[in-house]
Parts: C-alpha cells; sequence; structure tokens
C-alpha cells in the first residue's frame, strides 16, 4: 500500500498537479479520504493554501477539498 | 419488502400517508431547498428518540394527491458513518431507527456540478433494496461550468429514474413528485460489483446476519470494511458476528484484499464508468472560475482576514442599528400595554403581576426578537453562500492551536446564536474529544441572549445614541468570548481529555446565491423557538421572580416599596448571596438579578426591571429601566452603576453559564450529568474571576 521513498501531498507546491499512490494513515482517516475521492490512482491540483499556511485546498473529481498538511504528509504521491 | 412497493392509489380525500419517503444527499447538494419546495410550510421538526439528531419530516402529495410522508435525513457523505448525523442516516435506511419506518422509497438528490463525489453515496444507496429516484440538482450550474449530464445514459447506467432539476428556480418539482408516486418502484437492479473474493465474503457473513435479507448484504459489507477499533465499538450485533467478521477480514488479508478499500475503489471505478458514459466535460470553465477568483480574495492571507472580520464587524453592527427601528415598536407596545393594564385594573396584586411581572418580564425580553433575526438571517446567508466552509479554512490553524479544528468553528459560530444549536451542530464532529471539548466550551461564545443584558448594561455605560461606540465594546465582549473559549480548550485538551489533533476534512462548496426561501424559513423557525421560550420558560420565570420580589408582603403597610423588596424571599436571597458578590461591586439588587437570571440570561434584564419598577411604583410614569439604573445610587449615595460594575457585569455574563436550556442539551448530548455540573462550576467560577479582576483591579488602577 505504502511506497517508500515517495513525495508526499503536503510536500507539493502551489498548482502542482499529481496522482496519489498510496497512505501512510491510520486506517478510519484513510478510508475516509478514499470515500471522499481521494482514491488511488486519482488526480489532483494544488490550488491554494489557508492564510496561514494550513489546510490545503485541492481540486479533486472536480470538486475543492481541504485537509491539513498533518494528513496529507501520509498522502504519497507522483508528480504530473 | 424487495418487493415493489405498491400504493393503492389512494383518494385525495384520505389523507392517509400512502408511502414514506426519504431525502438524502451529500452536504450542499441543495437537499433542503428540494425538502422545502415539495413540503412547504407542512413541516415537523423534531428528534430521533435518545439522540438530539434533529428530525424534519414533511407531508407531500403525490400527481394524484395521494399524500406521503417526506423524511430529511441529515446530510452525509456515505453510509460508513463517522458521526451522530451520519449514524441516523445509515440507522434509518436500514431499518433501524426506533419509531422511524424503514422508507418506501428514496430521493437521493445528487449536484450535478459535483457528479463524482455524489454518485458515491448514490452507489451506497442502490445497495439497499430500497426504490430510489436520483434528483439530479443543480444542472445549470453543471452547465455553466460547461458540464453537459446525458440524462437518458444517467438513468441507464444506474437503473434508476434521473429528474433534472434546479431546484432554487422550481425546475424539475412536478417531474420529481410525479416519479415518486409512481407506482410500483421498483428497487434498484444494478449496483457495484465487488471483486468476487469479497463478494464471497459479505455473502457468507450475510447469511449470518439476524436481519432481514433484503438488507443483509448492505449489512455485511458495511460492518467487512470497518476498521478494527469501530469494530470493537459495535452494540447492535452479537460477539459471535463481530469475531466473524474479523476472521472474513483476515481472509481477505491474505488474499490481498484490503476490506477498507477495495470497496471504495470497486465504487469509483464503477462511477467512473457512469460518469465516462453520461457526464461531457466541454470547454468553458467560467463559473468556477469566478468562484476561484473570489476564493483568491476571501482566503487571501491579508484580505481574507480584512474581509471575516469586516462580515463579523458589519453583522453586529445592523444588529445594532436596523434592529433598533423595531425593538423601539415593541417597547412602546410593551409599554402602552402596560399602561392600560394599569389603568384599567385597580390596584391589587393581579395588576402587578400583570404590569410588573408578565409584561414587563416578556416584553423585555421579546424586545430582542430583531436582533436574533437579524442574527439568524446572517448565519443563514453565510452558510448558504458557502462562505462558512471558507470562515473554517480560515480559522483551522488557530483551532488547531487550541487542539480543535475548523469543523469546531461552525458550532462555535452558531453559538453565537444560540448555544443550542451551536451544541447540536458539534454532531458533525466525529472524534468523541474534540466533540465534548468544543460542547464544553461552546456556551463561552456570546449567544443572543446574551444581548439583551450587553446592551442594557452598554446603555447605562454610554447614555445616548453612538451606535460606533457601542458596537465597539459589544464586539470586546465577543472577542473576550472567544479569547476564553480558546484557552479553555486549550486546557481542557491538554489536561482533560488527551488526543491527538484530529483530521479535517472539508469540502469548500462552489460560492451560491443564498435561498432567501431557505434562509426567511429558518429565521421563522428559530424566532419560532425563541418565542415559545418568551411565552414558557420566561412568562413562568418572570412571574415566579415577581412572586419572589412581592411577598412575604410587610407587615407594615406604610413599608416603602425599597424596604418591601429588600425583606421579599428574592430580597433575602439576593442579600445571602451579597457577601460572596460584594467583591465584585455588586449590591444584593444585582445579587437577585443574578439568581434569577441563573435558568436564562436574558431574564436578567426583566429581573432589573422588577426589581426596579417595584422601587418606582410610587411615580406614574415608568421611565425607561437604563435611566432607573443610571440614577441608581448606593448607600452612600455614590451611583450604583459605576462604568468598572458595568464591564464587569458584562464580563460575568460573557463567562457564566447561566442557561438551563444548555444545561439540558449538554446533559443530553453528553448522556450524562457530570459535563454539564462541571460546566455550571467552570464557567461560574470563571466568571466571578473575570467580574473579580475588572472590579478590583480596575479599582487598584485608579478607575472607579
Amino acid at each position: 500500500m505504502t511506497t517508500d521513498a515517495g513525495e508526499t501531498l503536503s510536500s507539493l507546491p502551489l498548482g502542482q498537479k499529481g496522482r496519489v499512490l498510496g497512505f501512510a494513515l491510520p486506517p478510519e482517516h484513510r478510508q475516509r479520504l478514499l470515500e471522499m475521492g481521494l482514491t488511488v490512482g486519482a488526480q489532483f491540483e494544488v490550488i491554494r493554501f489557508a492564510p496561514l499556511g494550513d489546510p490545503i485546498d485541492i481540486k479533486v473529481r472536480g470538486y475543492h477539498l481541504s485537509l491539513r498538511k498533518n494528513e496529507a504528509a501520509g498522502v504519497f504521491v507522483a508528480r504530473l | 419488502m424487495a418487493s415493489p412497493v405498491s400504493t393503492s392509489a389512494a383518494p385525495s380525500s384520505s389523507r392517509e400517508v400512502t408511502r414514506y419517503v426519504a431525502i438524502a444527499g451529500n452536504p450542499n447538494c441543495g437537499k433542503s431547498t428540494i425538502f422545502n419546495a415539495l413540503t412547504g410550510l407542512r413541516q415537523k421538526v423534531g428528534n430521533y428518540p435518545g439522540v438530539t439528531v434533529e428530525k424534519k419530516t414533511g407531508r407531500f402529495f403525490g400527481s394524484h394527491g395521494e399524500a406521503m410522508e417526506l423524511l430529511d435525513l441529515p446530510g452525509s457523505y456515505s453510509l460508513q458513518v463517522r458521526s451522530p448525523d451520519e449514524a441516523v442516516a445509515r440507522d434509518v435506511l436500514l431499518g433501524r431507527q426506533a419509531d422511524t419506518p424503514r422508507p418506501d422509497a428514496i430521493i437521493c438528490v445528487v449536484d450535478a456540478s459535483n457528479l463524482e463525489r455524489n454518485l458515491y453515496l448514490v452507489a451506497q444507496m442502490l445497495e439497499l433494496n430500497i426504490p430510489i429516484v436520483v434528483a439530479l440538482n443543480m444542472v445549470d450550474v453543471a452547465e455553466k461550468n460547461g458540464v453537459v449530464i446525458d440524462i437518458m445514459a444517467l438513468r441507464e447506467k444506474l437503473g434508476v429514474p434521473v429528474i433534472a432539476m434546479v431546484a432554487t428556480k422550481g425546475v424539475g418539482l412536478i417531474e420529481l413528485r410525479q416519479a415518486v408516486s409512481r407506482s410500483p418502484l421498483p428497487p434498484p437492479t444494478i449496483w457495484t460489483q465487488m471483486p468476487i473474493v469479497l463478494e464471497r465474503e459479505v455473502m457468507g457473513l450475510a447469511r449470518q446476519l439476524p436481519v432481514a435479507p433484503d438488507i443483509a448484504r448492505a449489512e455485511a459489507l458495511l460492518l467487512l470494511t470497518l476498521h478494527e477499533a469501530a469494530l470493537d465499538e459495535v452494540t447492535h450485533h452479537d460477539r459471535a458476528i463481530i469475531e466473524a467478521t474479523k476472521a472474513a477480514q483476515q481472509r481477505l488479508g491474505t488474499a490481498g484484499i484490503d476490506p477498507i478499500s477495495a470497496p471504495v475503489d470497486a465504487r469509483y471505478d464503477w462511477i467512473g464508468q457512469v460518469c465516462a458514459a453520461a457526464h461531457h466535460t466541454g470547454d468553458s470553465h467560467f463559473a468556477a472560475s469566478v468562484s476561484d477568483k473570489v476564493d483568491g480574495w476571501l482566503t487571501h492571507r491579508v484580505w481574507g482576514w480584512v474581509a471575516f472580520l469586516g462580515m463579523m464587524a458589519l453583522m453586529f453592527f445592523c444588529i445594532f442599528t436596523v434592529a433598533q427601528v423595531p425593538m423601539d415598536w415593541i417597547k412602546d407596545g410593551s409599554d402602552w400595554l402596560g399602561k392600560w393594564v394599569t389603568d384599567h385594573l385597580p390596584e391589587s396584586d393581579l395588576r402587578g403581576l400583570l404590569t410588573d411581572g408578565v409584561i414587563a418580564g416578556v416584553g423585555g425580553v421579546v424586545v430582542f426578537l430583531p436582533q436574533i433575526l437579524i442574527l439568524y438571517f446572517f448565519l443563514g446567508i453565510l452558510e448558504d453562500t458557502g462562505y462558512m466552509a471558507r470562515a473554517a479554512f480560515i480559522m483551522d490553524r488557530l483551532m488547531s492551536k487550541a487542539g480543535l479544528h475548523g469543523k469546531s468553528f461552525i458550532p462555535m459560530l452558531s453559538s453565537f446564536a444560540c448555544a443550542i444549536p451551536g451544541i447540536m451542530a458539534t454532531r458533525t464532529i466525529e472524534n468523541r474529544k474534540d466533540r465534548l471539548v468544543t460542547i464544553l466550551v461552546a456556551p463561552l461564545m456570546s449567544c443572543s441572549a446574551r444581548l439583551p443584558v450587553y446592551s442594557l448594561m452598554i446603555a447605562v455605560l454610554i447614555p445616548g445614541h453612538s451606535a460606533m461606540q457601542k458596537a465597539g465594546i459589544m464586539l470586546c465582549m465577543y472577542l473576550l468570548g472567544i479569547f476564553v473559549a480558546f484557552g479553555m480548550a486549550w486546557v481542557f485538551k491538554r489536561k482533560l481529555l488527551k488526543g491527538e489533533t484530529p483530521m479535517l476534512l472539508l469540502e469548500m462548496p462552489p460560492y451560491r446565491m443564498p435561498s432567501w426561501k431557505g434562509v426567511a424559513l429558518r429565521m421563522w423557525e428559530r424566532s419560532g423557538l425563541f418565542m415559545r421560550r418568551a411565552g414558557t420558560v420566561i412568562l413562568a420565570l418572570s412571574v415566579l421572580l415577581w412572586a419572589l420580589a412581592t411577598y412575604p408582603k410587610p407587615s407594615d403597610p406604610k413599608a416603602t416599596p425599597s424596604e418591601a423588596l429588600a425583606q421579599s424571599f428574592a430580597g433575602r436571597m439576593g442579600h445571602a448571596i451579597e457577601p460572596a458578590i460584594k467583591p465584585l461591586g455588586y449590591d444584593w439588587k444585582i445579587g437577585i438579578g443574578l439568581i434569577g437570571s441563573f435558568a436564562a440570561r436574558e431574564v436578567f434584564v426583566g429581573t432589573m426591571s422588577i426589581v426596579y419598577s417595584v422601587e418606582s411604583k410610587d411615580k406614574e410614569d415608568i421611565a425607561p429601566l437604563r435611566d432607573t439604573m443610571t440614577n441608581e445610587k448606593r448607600n452612600d449615595g455614590s451611583p450604583m452603576f459605576t462604568p468598572l460594575v458595568c464591564i464587569g457585569l458584562m464580563v460575568f455574563y460573557v463567562l457564566a453559564m447561566q442557561c438551563i436550556s444548555t444545561v439540558a442539551v449538554v446533559r443530553r448530548e453528553t448522556n450524562s450529568w457530570r459535563w454539564p455540573l462541571f460546566q455550571i462550576f467552570y464557567m461560574t467560577g470563571l466568571a466571578w474571576a473575570g467580574a473579580f479582576i475588572v472590579y478590583q483591579g480596575g479599582k487598584l488602577l485608579g478607575f472607579h
């Protein structure tokens, strides 16, 4: 499920597009992200950061979803 | 129940309900708009037994006039629940909710401009074996975004009726009514195929479940996809079932199938196929980019804050200026009524009860109705436009410093109107500890019941009409409440309810025009609740207080009103607590006010009117309470309501619990007396300390 040397969602710059590779999150958090459409293989774009730098607003499956850097650090991604 | 539902084509004369219909959907999909459009004012708001999740039902009529009951389910993203709100939606649909029949049909509302994610819930609903009608809402928004949805293709792929709608404009309502009243309405025939190994385990588990065969598969699938900790919390199944589930999960694991992600992946794969056939993206992205551009400003690192604070300031400014006009009318009206009663009744206890107890007490509270209406107007618009989610987005970092998260912001913001809906709104917070912390601090946000107290004390503090100054002081009181709420949340999170900072997942819906009808309906509902409170609790308390302030009557008939009050029950109680409140600069009369408002803060104003009008009974004209209080003197002749006392009193009311309804709601939400009692204790302590610091500290610094 998890990839070792992967980049995480929390480290992506503004405007970066990416694809989900896997997760390193507790099961209940992982399930929630999956159900909100952030499944393995889903493509997204980093839209903006909140005024204080956290949370991150991404666009996935055509809608805006905000999540904290804390969780984003558990989402492995590949840049597109 | 697996068989098609048949309605016996009831004639419209018989008002018997022929069909129970549930309306479900994601948050922000326009579900309430459709509910309101279908039911109009034929709505009933209640509670599900045992939980405080609001149960909203309404009557509507099919295309042949047959009556149907519509149940508004709480908005949810998934049937795999994390919050009490989502749990109710699931339990109703699985026929597990006591007092609520399993629906005969579901209207599943889908936001056409956010089709993929919205179809996830539909995919789960299709597994439930209940007939479904999909209401594809906001097709106009989707089209503006360049998304064209092929309704015929969608209908074919989903295997259920799909109605294109623009609920805010009433488009598609007739078709929806027709589709729901069609007879027979067959259950879905298409649903997501799970990987074969998983499907086998689901069927195996389903056979062991002691539930009706038509929902066994859905139940089994929900159980199998629970992670271990959640499985251990399941109470509605035997240990044997839980163990069987765990064993099945183990077998799946060895087969290389992750029970958490496999069903979700399968559903999204299926949704992908549905969308490929029915969802056509054009090239224009106009509306989406407008919303994005607006967000560029409203969540900007500088302008975002300016807009946020500006909006709050505007809201409170309106509460003070716009509301003033109708408030004056209400005040004049109740003054006139009091005078009329005085003129037409002989001097008696009954007259005193009516004028000083009922009219003065209730009138003093009803006068704040305009402010409450304006507050709900603003909150409704912020919610409807989608700004509430931005506020949570902006505030999350600050909230997380206190160990809370952005979602606590909405309950706390609602608590500005009233802590009761605020505390009820904490149900969207999944983590139990975070929910509890939010409940504990939510009543520190200045609710509308404090407005009367603030308004009165500010009026005594600065006479005359300087709206800006008044709004400024008011803002300070609100900020104090926010500040202390954060501080206490931080303390609780560190000392009392240790736990990791929770997860935040926040959808940011595109900005929308608010539904004026929906806002109006909510204002109507909430002001109705407030008026009912004024008519019952506050009326009863006003009468009780009047009695306490009137009896026992002085033995000496020539006693002055002031002496009469001093030896009444209320006076004795006020005297009894005087030693405790003397360090705050209060006398026993304010003590009466504090005791009287223990059950409801706004009663303070009514109590003060009674306390002081009892004294000034000999005067023919009932001078405004403000003037009476401004002229109130201590025994040594110095003014009673000095700036320090006024500010101290306001601080006391910012921090004190003083609300029996909140206590009752907290007790219900936390299911024990422990937390509400703790809350009364800590908040009263804070209030005393705050007022003490203001009064004694201020005196030390040379103020008076």
